[in-house]
């Protein structure tokens, strides 16, 4: 019996069928978790690339305090209805699907960042960038300052650049080296800021930070990374600085 | 070989609860026959994970608990399994409990999701697993079942934590993230270097290649 047909058909129907339901029960039960977990995640980043974060902050509430969102287009103009139609939320907005389409068709986040005394004032803009790194891709934001001219901090991540080598983005002390530079020449042509190779370079200007030695293909990724942002959000960086009220 | 005791079902009713047949399934796994070492199976993870401690002690808990509720279930199931599609339903078992372990990371520990998250989907093709479950659990009572996944687990995750243990010092420089090399610096002045090929697949080969060869020269094993 336990090998005619009709058993083993029934058996992989019940099979599949109690499966089936447990996974999409499972998925059902965890989606509220999972979706503060991801939501957790971007803003700790969000938060990182203006401030040093530490074990215990309450970032949900940091969040909600000091940064304010808005979604812009390639042109600069701000987008208020998503896709589906339903209102534009900028944590919501996948870099990665975006980053797929060709620039000028996608949607571009803006997360400002608010003075911790005047919650009018802007203390430091904060833009996602997402590109390929030497393995896989890599992410992460750039704080400008209110000028929109020099960089007040980044942070990076990666999916699977070389531990000990490419995955140094991450840490401290590559990223501190983007504090304080600037993104244009004195012309105002866009530089964006660049690892060049090796460690220890002396004589680096305004728009060049020391690499990671080992990594200078990653590095390569990220300064691709930064310029092609930068350069998507110039038309909103010029509409900032006319003076346009976004 | 040892396993070819283990594998023939035993007919005896009232077993003591951790005889010294229990505590062999158990305990095998962990040397004489041991998963990654004497076996040779599991080395696809053993690589790719091992280069840090901690997704390393993830993985162990997460295969740790795949392996011991895959033998129960198809244990449990051994009498109704058709024969014909057995590695089928061992399959959809063992799938079904690693979708569940990746789904529970991704709601309640994000960060090791991002680290092991493609890692963990590859549990089901670990072969430690499927091979337990063909080679045991189809053939022996739940409770029996239960210790042999959990010895070929811990037989699994000892490995994998020495060669990350070797791999994270060594390639790095550090213990689950603490930075052991630049303790010592600030201790004796003296900045060891690391070495960039233990962060490479090549130095968990090597790292592995060692502990077989120090467990095979106490244990006397020889490949047939």
């Amino acid at each position: 019996m336990r090998q005619s047909n009709g058993y083993v058909i029934l058996f992989t129907t019940i099979m599949t069928v109690v499966v089936g339901g447990l996974l999409s029960f499972t998925s059902q039960f965890l989606a509220p978790a999972q979706k503060k977990s991801i939501e957790l995640d971007t803003k700790t980043q969000i938060l990182g690339a203006v401030q040093e974060l530490k074990e215990g902050d309450d970032i949900l509430a940091m969040y909600k305090d000091r940064i304010n969102s808005l979604t812009v287009d390639f042109e600069g103009n701000v987008v208020t209805t998503n896709a589906k139609g339903g209102a534009m939320v900028a944590e919501e907005v996948n870099i990665l699907k975006n980053y797929k389409k060709a620039p000028k068709d996608r949607v571009y986040p803006v997360f400002m960042y608010m003075n911790e005394q005047d919650t009018t004032k802007i203390d430091a803009y904060i833009l996602p960038l997402y590109g390929a790194g030497l393995w896989d891709k890599i992410w992460g934001f750039a704080a400008m300052d209110n000028n929109l001219e020099t960089i007040v901090g980044v942070a990076f991540d990666h999916k699977a650049e070389t531990p000990g080598l490419g995955a140094r983005i991450k840490d401290a002390d590559v990223r501190d080296r983007y504090v304080g530079k600037k993104i244009y020449n004195e012309s105002g042509e866009l530089m964006s800021v660049s690892m060049v190779k090796g460690e220890g370079n002396e004589g680096l200007t305004d728009h060049q930070v020391d690499g990671m030695s080992g990594a200078t293909l990653t590095g390569k990724g990220v300064n691709a990374m930064m310029m092609q942002y930068l350069e998507s959000y110039q038309a909103y960086f010029k509409k900032v600085k006319a003076g346009a009220a976004i | 070989m040892s396993t070819e005791t283990l594998e023939q079902p035993i007919k005896k009713d009232s077993e003591a609860l951790f005889s010294k047949r229990r505590k062999r399934i158990v305990s095998d796994p962990l040397n004489d026959d041991n998963p990654i070492t004497v076996q040779v199976l599991g080395i696809c993870s053993a690589l790719a994970i091992t280069i840090k401690m901690e997704p390393t002690l993830i993985m162990s808990i997460a295969v740790i608990f795949v392996i011991v509720f895959s033998n129960l279930i198809i244990s449990l199931l051994r009498n109704l399994i058709p024969g014909r599609v057995r590695i089928i339903v061992q399959l959809a078992v063992v799938a079904t409990l690693v979708t569940l372990v990746s789904e529970i990371l991704k709601a309640y520990n994000y960060e090791m999701y991002k680290v092991l998250g493609a890692f963990v989907g590859l549990i089901i093709t670990n072969c430690i697993v499927m091979g337990r479950l063909e080679a045991f659990a189809m053939g022996n009572k739940p409770y029996d079942s239960v210790l042999d996944g959990l010895g070929s687990g811990l037989g699994y995750s000892w490995i994998i934590l020495a060669v990350a243990f070797f791999r994270e010092l060594f390639g790095s420089g550090s213990l689950f993230d603490v930075k052991i090399y630049d303790w010592i610096a600030s201790m004796t002045g003296f900045q060891l270097q690391t070495n960039g090929m233990m962060v490479d697949s090549i130095g968990a080969f090597m790292v592995l290649g060692i502990i077989i060869w120090v467990q095979r020269s106490k244990t006397g094993y020889v490949e047939h």
